[in-house]
């Protein structure tokens, strides 16, 4: 999965064609690595559809602070505008991931 | 078809669950995880597990849950990344399902786990992750010289204490009674913190933010005098509650919501077993988990050749 920073942050969040789905982590919170696999699998059911992507927040520290990330891993999902449309904080199972993915319109 | 029924199914890929599934496979049983998030349960969010043995610097939990799964499948267990829907354990055989797939088999081992417990404020879930934290060690590093509340008096609180006071400035410890529950071990560490200021025989009856969390009400258990503190964070660690929410109406529980099953870790059902932290027992920890999957394996076994 893509790792996006500062630098590319607008260019493949909010001006993404597609609705992005970032998740916010760092390599020393348990649960997000154990989340890892589940939004893998889910980038490959998305693809198309939806984009997943990465913020680490201990490289990027201004975007976790942006966004009021005070807890990992936080997801939140952007859909071609600066302002998140909606956070999910915390891991979830693959099918709840879905089920939450498309209370927000994504199929 | 006889092909597709499992000799084992174990709900939960935690250390009970694993191990159950490595004895089961190495007594030749078809043996299927059904794991929803990731292996190792709880103990995957643990940095460094030291209590459990063979490990002279510890061992990072996450890694060693790996490994559980993979030496569970080099003798042949399956493992399938899925959320358990619904289970009918005392039909034959026995039928679990995910929301994609259905399974059957001769046994089911219960390894469903806990999860942190709630304080129950009402507005504590929409503030989960804009102050109110459930792991020290995940969100820690969030609460830089800030101020944070913990609430509990366990050994999670209290490493959780030791670990903040590190990172914040000030860490307050709410805790209902007047003395820890805590370990011996932690105590020199505590005490050797100067940044730990105890609130004893409290509880935390308001939660107060406003975008974020602000401050929190505390009561006194002894006049019912409340006060107000101001922190940045709340870290509950109140202990956890078993997740049977699956089982419920069909697997017995005792008071406190556990699986109502003694050391062989046999339910009211025959061929069901219940293992780890969901058990009731004395000592919830990785080392009585696993004993439980490998005494549920033989009974398994048992079962099955009768």
């Amino acid at each position: 999965m893509m790792i996006v920073t500062n630098k590319n942050f607008q260019e493949e969040v909010v001006e993404s064609k597609v609705p992005v789905l970032v998740d916010f982590y760092a390599e020393w919170c348990m649960p997000c690595k154990m989340f890892g696999p589940i939004l893998e699998s889910a980038a490959e059911d998305f693809e198309g559809k939806m984009k997943i992507v990465k913020i680490n927040i201990d490289e990027s520290p201004e975007l976790a602070q942006k966004y009021f990330v005070m807890s990992i891993p936080t997801l939140k999902l952007f859909n071609g505008s600066e302002e998140a449309k909606a956070t999910f904080v915390g891991s979830m199972s693959g099918e709840e991931l879905e089920e939450w993915v498309a209370s927000q319109g994504i199929k | 078809m006889e092909n597709n029924i499992y000799d084992v199914i174990i709900i939960g890929g935690g250390p009970g669950g694993y191990t159950a599934a490595l004895y089961a496979a190495r007594a030749n049983l078809s043996t299927l995880v059904i794991e929803k998030m990731a292996p190792g349960g709880q103990m995957a969010t643990t940095d460094i597990v030291e209590n459990y043995p063979g490990f002279v610097d510890g061992i990072n939990g996450f890694e060693l849950g790996m490994q559980m799964k993979k030496g569970a499948e080099r003798f042949g267990v399956k493992s399938k990344m899925a959320e358990v829907k619904s289970v009918e354990l005392s039909a034959n055989p026995k039928v679990v399902k995910t929301a994609k797939d259905t399974f059957e088999a001769k046994t089911v081992i219960l390894a469903l786990g806990a999860s942190p417990r709630e304080l129950g404020l009402e507005n504590e879930r929409n503030l989960r992750g804009r102050g109110v934290s459930y792991c020290a060690t995940c969100d820690g590093m969030f609460y830089r010289d800030k101020t944070v509340v913990i609430v509990g008096g366990g050994n999670t609180a209290v490493a959780d204490a030791i670990f903040l006071a590190k990172i914040c400035k000030k860490v307050y410890l709410v805790h209902r009674r007047d003395e820890l529950r805590a370990s011996k071990t932690y105590m020199e560490a505590l005490e050797n913190a100067e940044n730990i200021e105890f609130v004893w025989s409290s509880e935390v009856v308001e939660i107060m933010a406003e975008q974020m969390v602000t401050g929190v009400k505390v009561k006194s258990r002894k006049d019912d005098s409340v006060r107000e503190i101001a922190c940045d964070g709340v870290f509950v660690a109140i202990g956890n509650v078993p997740n049977t929410d699956l089982i419920k109406g069909q697997v017995e529980l005792d008071e406190a919501g556990y699986v109502a099953a003694d050391e062989t870790t046999k339910t009211n059902i025959p061929g069901v077993f219940a293992v780890g932290d969901m058990r009731q027992k004395p000592l919830r920890q990785i080392v009585t988990a696993v004993a439980d999957g490998a005494v549920a394996s033989k009974y398994a076994e048992e079962f099955i050749d009768l």
